[in-house]
């Protein structure tokens, strides 16, 4: 065992050589000595306890060096496309000449050439999320991405989606970054779609940074598809806003692999407010990880993490949530919730809900269940007439429903429903 | 259209309903009194084909067809339907989804049209204005939160929107203020027809007051006891069960 780790380091550390010297050489030290601390990340680090990444990489898969040239992408929803294809940012398939005003978008490549301090501060996460060896390691090893700024006081109607697609025919590592950053009083919509167009089995790591200056608002939908058994995706959302900013999420993680979302959100002004809803479809072997945590460093904040697992055949579930009250963030107001649906015998289910709270005038509560199918609600629907499966995927569907009914965007609302619907049927013709 | 023979049905390890024979005709009300724990719940749940009530021997049959092998999907599209006396809460789940989903699926089951939903619209709308339901209700998830009278009224709805042959009420009365009472009889005796036949299920004479029955049938020890005409429903406010837990003792 001892042997295989330290070839997987030592991979990885060749990957690090090569990377090193292209842009950024201070982040990438420092994320690299962070990452080197603890290595690929196994079961004995707590908040890696439930998703084994380092038996699962083995031997890394070599770092991504050419993505594709030519390739037609489907569209599944209307939005202005950005595409990280194979750990490079194609501008070729992406939509630059639409960007509205007010939008600025380079890739990250150029952005850590050009060595803007401040874009290089916001890249850069020093706080909550450093202590992570895998979004350290996106730090050291980051090969491309993007870097969008949205100008204060711009409202962007038309969606924002960052594909990071993986399209190789042989098992590739990917490590991609993105930056988001809204000015003050800024809105936006950012889609973001991690998927795979081959069935080799990627290892991608990704993470998306949100800076949100006082007053912004970002909706964020984030969609995990595709995928073989084999392979790894761990994608890092880290979030900083400030005073009276919000964020409104949902993730949708379906597909196959082991895939891990982690959320590190740091609410640092007043009157900041965070909604991270998801929801899982599990099938066949996937592992889907979600593991946040939200961190409430000033007064009148407000999260709401509201999770729903549903979980079929043998895969398997996590969910650990850890919400922190700092000393002073009075009038916090927190409300984390996970429940899991398990739908076969084998199907597994791990809640670990956290509160660290150091603020005593707060409200924050948890609430983590695990269940079948509920026999009443099933009687109640067949004797209606809906025949077995079907009154299953009602009440299924509604379960889901439950974590998305914060979208507000019709078209992402339909979208999601549309996923949620097409899982089900494949549910029921089997 | 219903015809009940001779019925054992246990739950679990527990008999509950012992050799009970009964006959409904189409177009017939027949009311179903009897104490608490006797069996009368356990009757609607193994007509409508609830798992785990299961008949031991015996025979229920609509309109001729035995329905004890039938899953409850199919005996609802046969034309059973059992309003419950506690509705179940689907959170998550608008009522307008699950009020087309469950007419839709009865339809398909009978190689029926689906209904477009102009018209399932059209349908509900003057169904739940006939009833009291305001059309907000419709749109929130079935059931939940909703109070004990909405619920109830909320049976009714899918009742008329569903049109069964055979309907049982399952202590429809049970938590209902006089006032709601009456929206809930109203609506149901807007759907008695030649074609239909009701079995409903009550604790009180209350709600035969408002509900008129055409027989009444003693519900005790998991069996008939007596058969009447709507005076035994008189005679039964007036004196108890008693003689009938009585002869249990005996």
């Amino acid at each position: 065992m001892i042997k295989l780790a330290s070839e997987a380091e030592a991979t990885l550390s060749s990957f690090y050589e090569e990377m090193r010297d292209k842009g950024a050489p201070r982040l990438r030290a420092a994320g690299w000595a962070a990452f080197s601390e603890s290595g690929v990340p196994n079961r004995r680090v707590e908040s890696w306890h439930y998703t084994d990444l380092k038996t699962a990489m083995g031997r890394p898969a070599p770092l991504a060096t050419a993505s594709r040239a030519a390739l037609s992408l489907p569209r599944a929803h209307d939005s202005l496309r950005l595409v990280m294809l194979d750990g490079a940012f194609r501008p070729d398939l992406s939509d630059i000449a639409r960007l509205p005003d007010g939008v600025v978008v380079l890739s990250l490549r150029d952005a850590l050439g050009q060595g803007e301090l401040h874009v290089m501060s916001a890249l850069a996460s020093a706080d909550i999320g450093a202590q992570d060896p895998i979004l350290a390691l996106n730090a050291a090893l980051m090969q491309d991405g993007v870097v969008i700024q949205i100008a204060p006081g711009a409202a962007i109607d038309r969606a924002i989606e960052l594909a990071t697609l993986a399209s190789a025919e042989a098992a590739q590592s990917t490590y991609t970054r993105a930056l988001v950053m809204l000015g003050a009083g800024a809105r936006a919509t950012v889609i973001e779609t991690l998927g795979a167009l081959s069935s080799a089995p990627a290892q991608d790591n990704s993470a998306l940074v949100l800076r949100l200056a006082p007053g912004a608002r970002l909706d964020l939908v984030t969609h995990f598809s595709g995928g073989v058994d084999q392979a790894i995706r761990v994608a890092s959302l880290l979030a900083h806003l400030d005073v009276g900013a919000m964020i409104n999420s949902f993730a949708l993680i379906e597909g196959e692999g082991l895939n891990r979302r982690q959320i590190f959100a740091r609410l640092d002004g007043e009157k900041a407010r965070a909604v991270f809803n998801g929801a899982t479809l599990g099938r066949g072997r996937l592992h889907a990880d979600t593991t946040l945590i939200v961190d409430h460093a000033k007064p009148c904040g407000e999260s709401r993490e509201v999770f729903r697992n549903i979980l079929d055949d043998q895969s398997v579930g996590v969910f650990q949530g850890k919400v922190i009250v700092r000393p002073g963030a009075q009038k916090t107001d927190g409300v984390m919730q996970s429940k899991a649906l398990l739908l076969s015998e084998q199907a597994a289910m791990n809640n670990k809900p956290e509160l660290e709270i150091f603020a005593d005038d707060v409200q924050c509560g948890h609430g983590a269940t695990c269940g079948r199918l509920d026999k009443d609600q099933l009687f109640y629907l067949t004797a209606r007439g809906l025949p077995r499966r079907e009154a299953e995927a009602l009440l299924i569907e509604g379960f889901a429903n439950e974590a998305m009914n914060a979208i507000e965007d019709e078209q992402l609302q339909a979208f999601l429903s549309d996923r949620v619907s097409a899982w089900l049927s494949r549910r029921i013709s089997r | 259209m219903l015809e009940i023979k001779d019925l054992h049905v246990s739950v679990g390890e527990r008999e509950i309903i012992k050799g009970l024979t009964l006959s409904v005709k189409a177009g017939e009300v027949a009311a179903i009194m009897g104490p608490n724990g006797t069996g009368k719940s356990t009757l609607s749940y193994v007509i409508a084909g609830r798992e785990g009530y299961e008949a031991t021997s015996g025979d229920v049959r609509l309109n001729g067809e035995n329905i004890l092998d039938l899953d409850p999907a199919e005996r609802a599209a046969k034309g059973v339907f059992l309003a419950f006396q506690y509705p179940v809460e689907i959170p998550g789940v608008a009522t307008m989804t699950f009020l087309k989903a469950a007419l839709n699926a009865q339809r398909r089951a009978r190689g029926e049209p689906e209904l477009q939903t102009p018209e399932f619209m059209k349908r509900v709308k003057e169904a739940a204005a006939s009833l009291g339901i305001a059309p907000d209700m419709l749109r929130r998830p079935l059931n939940a939160g909703f109070s004990g009278g909405e619920k109830k009224r909320m049976e009714i709805l899918q009742m008329a929107l569903l049109q069964p042959r055979l309907a049982i009420l399952d202590e429809t009365d049970s938590g209902l203020d006089i006032d709601a009472l009456r929206v809930v009889a109203d609506g149901v005796n807007a759907l008695r027809s030649p074609e239909r036949a009701f079995v409903v299920i009550t604790h009180y004479q209350r709600l035969l007051e408002y509900i008129r029955p055409d027989s009444v049938h003693v519900m005790a020890q998991g069996r008939i006891m007596r058969s009447g005409g709507p005076e035994l429903a008189l005679e039964l406010e007036e004196r108890g069960y008693q003689d009938y837990i009585a002869q249990e003792a005996a």
